[in-house]
């Protein structure tokens, strides 16, 4: 079985890499270039096309041969569903909206004369550009961490593909009675209910196939960051005696060999499968460009409005890489709403016409704690113009009750169109 | 003198405000209805038009006064609901009325 679904999904990423093969040739200028066709890039490509009644032409730059989605990938680590399931195309943006897709990696921007210079070699210039470039994991940040990833021994897999699949296979080669333990950044990081999700689900196959396992959650933050009283509630019904949690963890190295993971104050801990999270900052093309002028320089400030860069001109910067709002989580769902937004105000912008005053974004992070029941987190969001930032809109908002089959129902509903919203 | 001035700045200023608030042109009017409606896509499909099998209900061609009476529904409680409920809170009566007619315009 475990041979089998290697085997197809291998097979599933190989047709998709033939069929990109095919790309066009790169254009010279392009009214929008989009670098990244994750959640945020993808759809600010297919929405100004969209909103532009297809008159503005654009180009999304992006390295991977096909999207494979960050949200529902824990359902791979968990067993239930193969890294095909979450797999998309990017022919449908240039088939059905006529994007020009470039596979291949941005490696400088000029801002000053506005053109994009690709590791290819070539370079497209832009009227306007969009940046998504998605986190950069901090391996520096953990003593030995990034040895230990580039060998393959303890892995991430916070960005969905090959990592997935190679963190699925440790976990499957895991004896019965053995510990798998994740460390979570402090805040903020990509996804913040991720971790807990993927903990809960790691716990639900262990539950089934290998009951004598443990699921050791190590928090650098003091408490659980999101939907905090549901997944305590399930880590003690649901999973009495296989999840542990414990808060104020703060990784600071790890020994590969030992299966060690060491802390800034805590005792060290000792594990069977690692799963190492860093710090996370913006994307490295937005790093390298000057656009990380927030926080520590970690995220990039953008005017909330339209998403334009507070460094540079007509560069609009979106989803995981910039300094979020209050209470704008970075997911996959406020990146698809920051590329609406983006892309509207780039048409916008290019039409001659006004800008949206008061745009509005939603966001519904559904979580997984086992294959089948689903817990959500929902807000809305309005910009208020006298604050120039965003706020959720009093009243709106708020979680489930308890996990349900129907929210899991609801929730690869969601996946679906939100696949089809992005990249179709 | 000086005073003559300012009050003419003050002026055109108010003018310039309102006619910024009140008279949008009508294709930004409409890439402002469009985007209102794009923030329902993630789970009802672009436009309204949801993926085939979906489990939620399509909102293209839906009719004007069903989605503002469900929406209101929703708001109160009176429709019962996983996350609706605290969506269509987020939206103001004039938020989910312009909604509607751009829903109902929708091609199925």
């Amino acid at each position: 079985m475990q041979r089998r679904s290697f085997l197809q999904s291998s097979a599933a990423l190989s047709l998709i890499g033939l069929g990109a093969c095919a790309t066009t040739s790169v254009p010279s200028k392009a009214k929008v270039v989009v670098i990244g066709g994750g959640y945020g890039g993808a759809t600010a490509a297919k929405y100004v096309r969209l909103l532009s009644d297809h008159k503005i032409d654009v180009v999304l730059i992006e390295p991977q041969a096909a999207f494979i989605s960050c949200p529902i990938s824990n359902l791979v680590l968990g067993g239930s569903k193969q890294i095909g399931d979450i797999t998309t195309a990017y022919t449908g943006l240039s088939k059905n909206h006529g994007v020009t897709v470039v596979r291949d990696t941005a490696s400088a921007i000029d801002t000053a004369r506005k053109t994009v210079t690709l590791a290819g070699g070539a370079s497209i210039a832009y009227d306007k550009l969009v940046v998504s470039p998605g986190v950069d994991l901090m391996y520096g940040s953990i003593e030995g961490l990034q040895q230990a990833q580039a060998a393959g021994q303890i892995l991430q897999a916070w960005k969905a593909g090959p990592e997935t699949l190679a963190l699925r296979k440790q976990l499957e080669a895991m004896p019965d009675g053995g510990v798998y333990a994740i460390t979570i950044p402090e805040a903020p990081y990509r996804c913040p209910p991720g971790p807990y999700e993927r903990a809960s689900v790691i716990a639900g196959y262990f539950k089934a196939v290998k009951p004598r396992s443990k699921v050791l959650i190590l928090d650098a933050n003091p408490d659980v960051t999101s939907k905090g009283p549901l997944f305590k509630k399930v880590w003690a019904e649901q999973y009495k005696g296989i999840v542990e949690y414990r808060g104020q963890h703060k990784a600071t190295a790890v020994d590969a060999k030992a299966g060690v993971v060491k802390f800034d104050v805590q005792e060290d801990v000792k594990a069977n499968v690692l799963n190492v999270l860093p710090s996370m900052r913006a994307g490295g093309i937005a790093v390298q460009t000057g656009l990380n002028n927030v926080a520590n320089n970690r995220w990039c400030g953008v005017n909330y409005q339209t998403f334009e860069s507070t460094v540079a001109r007509d560069v609009f910067v979106l989803g995981d890489s910039i300094q979020v709002a209050p209470a704008m989580p970075k997911s996959g769902h406020m990146a698809n709403n920051h590329g609406k937004v983006a892309a509207a105000a780039i048409v916008a912008q290019l039409s001659g016409w006004e800008i949206n005053p008061a745009p509005m974004l939603t966001n519904t992070c559904y979580s997984f704690v086992d294959n089948k029941n689903v817990i959500h987190v929902a807000s809305v969001h309005e910009y208020v113009a006298a604050e120039k930032t965003y706020k959720t809109v009093a009243g709106s908002g708020g979680v489930s009750p308890g996990p349900t089959e129907l929210e899991g129902v609801y929730a690869l509903n969601w996946a679906s169109n939100i696949w089809a919203d992005t990249l179709i | 003198m000086k005073i003559h001035l300012s009050t003419t700045a003050l002026a055109l200023c108010a003018l310039a405000a309102t006619s910024l608030g009140h008279a949008q042109t009508a294709p930004a009017q409409a890439l402002y209805n469009r985007s209102l409606a794009a923030t329902c896509a993630n789970c009802h499909g672009t436009d309204g038009r949801a993926v085939a099998g979906s489990s939620v209900l399509p909102l293209a061609g839906l009719d004007r006064n069903y989605f503002v009476e469900q929406m209101k529904a929703f708001k109160s409680g009176a429709r019962p609901a996983t996350v609706m409920h605290q969506i269509s809170k987020g939206y103001s009566d004039a938020q989910i009325d312009t909604l509607a007619g751009y829903f109902a315009a929708q091609k199925k």
